[in-house]
């Protein structure tokens, strides 16, 4: 009966190589899977002990999933609209089932800023960033501005005072840019004759806000920028990251 | 390493195949490669554009704001909650002050018994006239467009329109209303 299955037509198409019981299965059975073939097939030892690598990129990673999947969730029932963002995170609480989904979301903000730092740390006292792998850490200095930048739209969409107050605060820095903001250095010089071309409503901070202050434009906004913008601009930066850190010879090689 | 020849090889000659030569190959790479770059110039320009809307759906910045004669000496807050100013009475003009604080951006409030206005999220002080004196406040609070409307006699404040101590613009006619 086994037999008949495991000789079927139907599960050889989806178990092309059979058990892996030698090393060239076992290489086949890694690089023909489109989940598997993003691991290397093989490890080194010391790349799986904790006193090593703290495990910390790994846990910075679950938790960027964790905040996807939980975000996804809360997606199903947040509207971002200044009439109802207030009251569906309160209803986020009082009428879903486990009313903790934004809870578990906010913490693992928390603990992924934090385990971004902790691995960080690890690098650097590794040396992990020396020659050939500076444009690694480069990347995940980006990553780690793409990080707080995700906390810092986040932290809009509840729509509280806490939320309002923190973005009017934060956004009005973005009017202090060079060139590119009202009450920055240097921004009477981009003008066309008398027309001043930077001005209210068209500097920096007016395009991060879409409006002269934090009102249902920058709620809308920072909620596209949080789910989906900077996810992307985070997903594929990771890929490059994880990428460098396999053509470099693999985690927690000599350096 | 081998001897370097003693003449620099010829260039080979052109070839011509079906009318596609080195050179007109060339020509058309370079003029797809540079329609390709200004197509995503363009791209990138509209996109960025794109993000500047033409219309915003905000309340109106100009409003009515009562009789001058309404407004006794001093800080006036009846607008405070609703337009987010201050109409201030000294003895011969009536300005209006922006209530934003120049800092960051937080709602000052103005201390009657301390005389002055105080932002609770990082304590810049400004006086009665808007001038900052303590705190993180690098200049004074703007004051808005304040006239009297030739119809009614009403005075008329715009927010949109702001004059800044620091710029010599309070001094400007629609900074202030002159008072008898």
């Amino acid at each position: 009966m086994q037999q008949a299955i495991v000789s079927s037509q139907l599960w050889r198409s989806i178990f092309r190589v059979g058990i892996p019981n030698t090393n060239r299965k076992r290489v086949l059975a890694m690089l023909g899977n489109v989940v598997l073939h993003l691991h290397p097939v093989k490890t080194r030892k010391s790349g799986v002990k904790m006193r090593y690598t703290w495990c910390a990129g790994g846990v910075t990673f679950f938790l960027f999933l964790v905040l996807t999947f939980t975000g996804l969730l809360l997606m199903f029932y947040y509207r971002p609209t200044v009439e109802y963002a207030y009251v569906d995170i309160l209803d986020l609480r009082e009428q879903v089932p486990f009313g903790i989904m934004r809870e578990v979301h906010r913490w693992g903000a928390h603990a992924m800023v934090i385990s971004v730092w902790i691995h960080m740390f690890r690098v650097f006292m590794t040396g992990s960033y020396k020659p050939p792998r500076e444009f690694n850490w480069v990347i995940g200095v980006i990553l780690l501005v793409l990080t707080l930048l995700l906390s810092f739209t986040g932290y809009l969409l509840p729509w509280d005072q806490l939320a309002i107050w923190a973005i009017t605060v934060g956004s009005n820095m973005a009017s202090a840019t060079p060139l590119l903001g009202i009450q920055g250095p240097g921004t009477n010089l981009l003008k066309i004759g008398d027309i001043q071309l930077v001005t209210s409503t068209n500097d920096a901070r007016f395009g991060l806000l879409g409006g002269r202050f934090v009102g249902a434009g920058a709620l809308l906004r920072f909620y596209v920028l949080h789910c989906v913008g900077i996810p992307l601009i985070a997903a594929f930066l990771m890929a490059v990251h994880f990428w460098r850190v396999r053509k470099d010879g693999g985690i927690s090689g000599p350096v | 390493m081998s001897t370097a020849p003693d003449t620099l090889p010829s260039s080979p000659p052109d070839v011509e195949l079906d009318g596609v030569t080195r050179r007109s190959t060339i020509r058309w790479m370079a003029l797809a490669w540079t329609g390709f770059a200004a197509a995503t110039a363009a791209g990138l320009t509209a996109t960025v554009r794109f993000l500047f809307p033409n219309v915003l759906f905000e309340p109106p910045t100009r409003f009515k704001a009562g009789d001058p004669s309404s407004y006794a000496t001093g800080v006036d807050e009846r607008w405070k909650e609703k337009f987010g100013v201050w109409i201030v009475r000294d003895t011969n003009s009536i300005y209006a002050l922006v209530a934003v604080c120049v800092h960051l951006g937080c709602t000052p409030n103005w201390l009657q018994a301390q005389n002055k206005f105080k932002c609770p999220c990082h304590g810049s002080g400004y006086y009665i006239s808007g001038i900052n004196f303590e705190g993180p406040a690098p200049r004074p609070l703007e004051r808005a467009e304040i006239e009297v409307s030739g119809e009614d006699g009403q005075i008329i404040v715009d927010k949109a329109t702001r004059y800044l101590y620091e710029r010599g613009q309070w001094s400007d006619a629609k900074a202030f209303v002159k008072m008898a």
